[in-house]
């Protein structure tokens, strides 16, 4: 999109928020802009998101030596190398590339997983003792456990005595849950059911923290115990889940006993083969009776 | 943990046959919190045999027992018993590959031992091998630069082009050392059929049981090196060009242009030493390598010293020709290792289908594929999705176990090799529904090509991963 474009854009708004008086407020800012851009054939589309990968795997750097060279590099790695500088500073499309990333990875802390994900899937849900997402973020502790009533609610929900008991939650980042648990979910369940195992009922916690998992696995009795969750995001990914597993969940039990796979995301381990490698990870502690440091490898 | 891997790699040339072992170490170089990722991280010559003069019964060919004598002897000298090799290759290179008892000496040498691994190449893949064991491969990889290789042989020029590592050109030209054998007092004994070409272009008067001179020899192969730089797009090509192109080779086309050349084959010692005396091998050899030596290919590009020269070839199938699975993968191990199975490649449009579940697409294509090649095994091969959801394995999984199960005669095993990180996942799930009624083996990460051959070794790293040769074979 051109300079000439942008202004006709500008123009055509100004006009339409000419036509209703001197003081103007939001909505029909946003109204003249829709408008506009509903008349307008070309409309946004053509507007490239700047956080795309292939935006980003474009260099900025002028005139660089081996530009051959530069572009095998940056395929390699989502870092952003190559972008050039403008004086002392980054380039303005740079800024604008890191400002929209961790708008993301805001937006993946504070939003919420989508209810008719939750629905499709056929989880009920639950929330730990945490009120909101603030208290969510400021007390790691009440992510870790469920009230007496939740508490009550998940035993009478869920079948008591599984092999294997899955939980979802959100964490720290819910695009993870969005974008992942569809292929993970349903893939290591059949996984583990194939080996013979029996699945618990799995559910979903709002507000949770991997430390939830033991509070549950107490609750139902499960010999392993698996939680999916978004992981922490950062500027490369907001969409990248963890899986923590135990054996014999217990609260207060060591951090180093969990067994945990990283980095499921499209761009990292893909779900679908995650779930796989899940499976045989559970089937390994299961035959082992041990989880984390306590497993041999 | 099972982490080194001992290789053999037998180069059967039309002058020279040579033994090396190899030790490829394999490692999971993934962290801690990650999945296991087990790549190759080094590979060290540990032995290598002399030089033997292949066997021939007469000019055509190769003494198969003297072959096996020779073998069975230098593993002897290093101390290897044949059930030591966990993988590695019988490369039978060159003029000898294409005459007829080719099929019967790798017969002999595979039945040596249990868990040896055969293979013959092609003039293409011995390119592509030599290539690698020169360090042409690996030099085009570091430089991110369009390196060649031009592995000079007795009977054979093998010529590659990599860019930045990757094989991007390759072809065989019939220009090498051993064209013409003469002695010491010009006393012709043989001409081959190309050199006969050129012989009589240039009216040099080369004929078996006559004599020739200094000078005729140095025309000769001023003009083969001349062909070779005319085939690399040095200068424009000559009618003679096309003549000197070995049957059965890809044309090769030259995209980019080149900035390294390396030379390897037993020809490129005489290349990079002027010291040799001419006429020292009853051939050609000394002479072609000086042409080389005052030709542009030498002086007009960056020259890479070779790693390995006549080794190149022998170095590259014992080294180079094994690969790695990737490290999540399904497997039945008991009916493993697995043999030479053909390779039926679908297109990306045909992969399609199986992702949509067009079950009898697959069936008629296997049958077909199994008519066509005559065989009750196959391994069904698809580059794969990178990011498929479940659903859509699911129902890749289920059109291949059903088409499979119905196509294939009764016990014979599933086996699925894609490109894609996809195969623990696929192979769980065909395994869901299949596992009881079938062995099942389904591996990723592995690139080969419609018409391959493909070997499936024993589970290596605790059974993270196996070991995978992909082969071309030329006797069908």
């Amino acid at each position: 999109m051109n300079n000439n474009q942008i202004e006709s854009i500008v123009q055509a708004v100004m006009a339409q928020l000419g036509a209703s008086g001197e003081s103007i407020n939001e909505t029909q800012v946003v109204q003249a802009v829709q408008k506009t851009a509903a008349a307008d054939n070309t409309s946004f589309a053509d507007i490239e998101d700047i956080a795309s990968p292939e935006v980003k795997h474009r260099p900025l750097l002028d005139n660089p030596a081996d530009p051959d060279g530069l572009q095998r590099m940056l395929a390699k790695t989502p870092a952003r190398i190559g972008v050039g500088k403008a004086g002392a500073r980054l380039k303005t499309k740079t800024q604008l590339a890191l400002r929209a990333d961790h708008a993301a990875a805001r937006d993946s802390v504070f939003a919420d997983v989508d209810e008719g994900l939750i629905e499709r899937m056929n989880l009920f849900a639950v929330q730990t003792c945490c009120h909101d997402r603030n208290e969510h973020l400021t007390r790691p502790d009440l992510g870790r456990k469920f009230s007496d009533e939740t508490a009550a609610q998940i035993t009478s929900h869920c079948t008591a005595h599984p092999d294997v008991q899955f939980i979802v939650s959100d964490g720290l980042s819910s695009k993870a849950i969005e974008a992942n648990i569809e292929n993970v979910l349903p893939a290591v369940i059949d996984g583990v059911k194939a080996l013979g195992y029996s699945v618990g009922t799995p559910f979903f916690v709002k507000f949770g923290r991997v430390g939830c998992m033991d509070h549950a696995g107490e609750l139902l009795d499960s010999k392993v115990t698996c939680i999916l969750i978004g992981e922490r995001p950062g500027l490369g990914t907001a969409e990248s889940m963890s899986a923590y597993i135990t054996y014999g969940s217990k609260v207060g039990m060591s951090e180093s006993l969990r067994t945990v796979v990283s980095n499921i995301h499209s761009g990292g381990i893909t779900p679908v083969e995650a779930g796989a490698y899940l499976a045989e990870v559970i089937d390994m502690i299961m035959k082992n009776k041990a989880s984390g440091v306590n497993l041999k490898k | 943990m099972n982490n080194e891997i001992l290789s053999v790699g037998i180069d059967i040339g039309t002058s020279t046959t040579q033994v090396i072992f190899s030790k490829i170490s394999i490692e999971n170089t993934a962290g801690f919190f990650s999945v296991p990722h087990i790549s190759i991280t080094d590979k060290e010559v540990i032995y290598k045999s002399d030089i033997y003069i292949t066997p021939l019964i007469n000019s055509y060919l190769i003494d198969g027992d003297k072959v096996r004598d020779i073998v069975a002897a230098e593993f002897e000298k290093a101390g290897f018993s044949p059930a030591d090799t966990q993988t590695g290759a019988v490369i039978i290179t060159g003029e000898s590959a294409r005459k007829e008892n080719s099929a019967v000496v790798l017969k002999k040498l595979s039945s040596f031992a249990g868990e040896f691994v055969v293979s013959t190449a092609g003039p293409d893949l011995e390119s592509v091998i030599a290539g690698k064991g020169s360090g042409a491969q690996s030099y085009s990889e570091d430089n991110a630069c369009v390196a060649v290789n031009l592995d000079i042989g007795g009977g054979t020029t093998n010529i590659v082009v990599f860019d930045c590592g990757k094989v991007v050109a390759k072809g065989c030209l019939d220009i090498g050392g051993r064209l013409v054998k003469v002695d010491k007092s010009y006393n012709v004994s043989y001409v081959s059929p190309t050199a006969k070409k050129i012989s009589d272009k240039l009216s040099l008067g080369l004929e078996e049981g006559r004599t020739t001179s200094e000078q005729a020899l140095n025309a000769l192969c001023a003009e083969m090196v001349n062909l070779t730089e005319q085939a690399l797009g040095v200068y424009d090509k000559s009618p003679l060009a096309e003549s000197v192109v070995t049957a059965g080779s890809t044309p090769l086309v030259i995209e980019k242009p080149i900035r390294a050349v390396c030379f390897s084959g037993g020809v490129a010692d005489c290349i990079y030493n002027s010291d040799r005396e001419p006429l020292a091998y009853g051939d050609i050899g000394v002479h072609l390598g000086k042409a080389f030596r005052q030709g542009r290919l030498y002086s007009d590009y960056t020259l890479i010293r070779a790693k390995e020269t006549i080794r190149a070839t022998v170095v590259g199938a014992g080294t180079y020709t094994t690969s790695i699975s990737g490290s999540t993968i399904s497997y039945a191990e008991r009916i493993l290792p697995i043999k030479n199975a053909p390779v039926l490649k679908l297109t990306r449009e045909e992969q399609q289908k199986l992702f949509d579940g067009d079950v009898p697409f697959l069936k008629q294509k296997l049958n077909w594929f199994m008519e066509q090649s005559d065989t009750e095994r196959v391994v069904l091969s698809f580059e794969g999705e990178r990011n498929p959801s479940y659903l859509a394995t699911k129902r890749c999984a289920s059109c291949i176990g059903t088409a499979l199960h119905e196509t294939l005669a009764p016990g014979e095993p599933m086996l699925i090799v894609t490109e894609c990180d996809i195969a623990k996942a696929l192979g769980q799930a065909i395994n869901a529904d299949f596992g009881e009624k079938r062995d099942i083996i389904c591996v990723d990460s592995i690139d080969v090509e419609d018409g391959d051959f493909v070997d499936l070794g024993k589970p290596l790293m605790d059974g993270l991963v196996i070991p995978v040769v992909v082969k071309t074979l030329i006797f069908g």
